[in-house]
């Protein structure tokens, strides 16, 4: 199985490619567009912020890619809000795969969140075999409203998505690769899905 | 719900772990990738490598520590210790940190705040605030509380967050190895004013202190060494005891 991690910028995105490898794959990191159209698995990381990070992906023509791509495709935090409609950091216009915008947390909560929070309301078998209320690992200031395509949900003041998916699309706002076991489940069952 | 996190910190000098008392009189407590992992394995939500030895030596990377780090576990991880330019922190980035402190770099430019939330973003920069308090005033200190500044603690924790501080790493060097509890005054005062996450630091001597921090303090998280390396308090008990308190923690 051929793992394509898309490579738009500077940031941590060694982890998910060791997360990937602690499952027993390999992954590659890559911003050329043969080699991402024809992977089995796709990984959109996030990387920095929404605007300049949205900037890097149109320079590379990847913007016009990622929409198209009919292998699963897994966004993860900023990638996951990139794939949305818009998002207000940067005022960005996003690739428009998950029919939703993305709005910053008020400020009756701490911002950014750091830390474990939990998920729960699952609707897709991303989640199958992981526990209702399982903790996950969050850090982010910008959250996407529950809509139609929400498979998961948490709670930080309001109920919002920390999961979408959209048929070959999902898009995670936490990190599998550093949510301990529990985000080496969901990972593992992307890496494995059929979609 | 939110949790609170538990934060082992693993001081590093010459690539090994070590925790100092008042940060002098260093000791050996082994090697930190192999820490780190029971750590993971055991519960600790977070990990802070801090080269304790960088301010004054100027040793800039801890790049194969931290690709060894991130090869092996999968809880996040913060580094920190000397670091001054948006290329220490892209190299950091790029093994395998999760989020990075500065300390004595941003107090001397205060700027490097803007410069590396403007790039990488503020949820992955965290500014440590190392202070004492003097006559009633909470100083900040450099090189490792050994320095003072002109700088009020408050004012400057305000400060760093309207730069783009993602969270503040607030050590206390009057509570500092002493065992006898956070400053949970100043870290209160600190949740109240700020807007962004605050990570008690300094004073950890028994699972009483965590409770109180977390409750009197107001503490996000609460960042402790030895206690945990010379297994004093084991996290899982911590952390039922925490639960136990009506604290939310991971478990």
């Amino acid at each position: 199985m051929k793992i394509v991690i898309i490579n738009y910028g500077a940031g941590n995105i060694q982890s998910i490619k060791f997360a990937i490898e602690r499952l027993g794959y390999k992954a590659v990191l890559s911003d050329n567009v043969d080699e991402i159209k024809n992977a089995d698995k796709v990984i959109f990381p996030g990387v920095g912020e929404a605007s300049s990070a949205m900037n890097k992906l149109r320079e590379s023509g990847l913007d016009k890619l990622v929409p198209r791509l009919k292998q699963p495709v897994l966004g993860i935090c900023l990638g996951m809000q990139l794939m949305c409609n818009s998002t207000e950091e940067g005022d960005t216009k996003g690739l428009g795969i998950f029919d939703v915008d993305v709005v910053r947390f008020t400020n009756e909560v701490k911002v950014p969140q750091i830390g474990w929070n939990q998920i729960r309301d699952f609707k897709s078998e991303l989640f199958d075999g992981v526990i209702n209320e399982s903790y996950i690992y969050l850090v982010h200031s910008f959250y996407a409203p529950v809509c139609k395509e929400t498979i998961s949900v948490t709670d930080y003041g309001i109920n919002y998505s920390t999961a979408l998916q959209k048929n070959n699309f999902y898009g995670t706002q936490f990190h599998p690769e550093k949510s301990s076991d529990v985000g080496e489940k969901i990972l593992s069952n992307f890496l494995s899905s059929t979609k | 719900m939110l949790t609170k996190r538990i934060v082992p910190c693993l001081d590093i000098k010459n690539g090994r772990t070590v925790k100092g008392v008042n940060f002098v009189d260093l000791r050996d407590a082994g090697d930190p990738v192999e820490l780190a992992a029971i750590y993971a394995k055991t519960g600790a939500d977070e990990l802070v490598f801090l080269d304790i030895s960088a301010t004054e030596e100027r040793r800039k990377t801890l790049a194969d520590l931290v690709r060894n780090v991130a090869k092996e576990v999968n809880i996040p991880f913060t580094v920190g210790g000397g670091i001054s330019s948006v290329e220490d922190v892209d190299i950091l980035l790029q093994n395998g940190a999760d989020k990075v402190s500065v300390n004595s770099s941003a107090v001397k430019r205060p700027e490097l705040v803007n410069e590396l939330s403007a790039k990488f973003g503020s949820q992955c920069i965290t500014v440590a605030i190392d202070a004492k308090q003097i006559d009633g005033e909470w100083i900040v200190h450099l090189v490792g509380g050994k320095v003072p500044t002109e700088l009020n603690l408050f004012n400057w924790a305000k400060e760093v967050e309207q730069r783009g501080a993602g969270e503040i790493l607030f050590t206390s060097m009057n509570n500092d190895g002493t065992k006898n509890g956070f400053a949970n005054e100043a870290l209160a005062r600190l949740s109240s004013e700020l807007n962004i996450p605050i990570i008690a630091s300094g004073g950890a001597g028994n699972m009483q202190h965590f409770v109180d921090t977390f409750k009197e303090g107001k503490a996000d998280a609460a960042l402790a060494a030895s206690v945990f390396h010379f297994k004093e308090i084991a996290i899982p008990e911590l952390k039922e005891k925490l639960k136990s308190e009506g604290i939310a923690v991971r478990l």
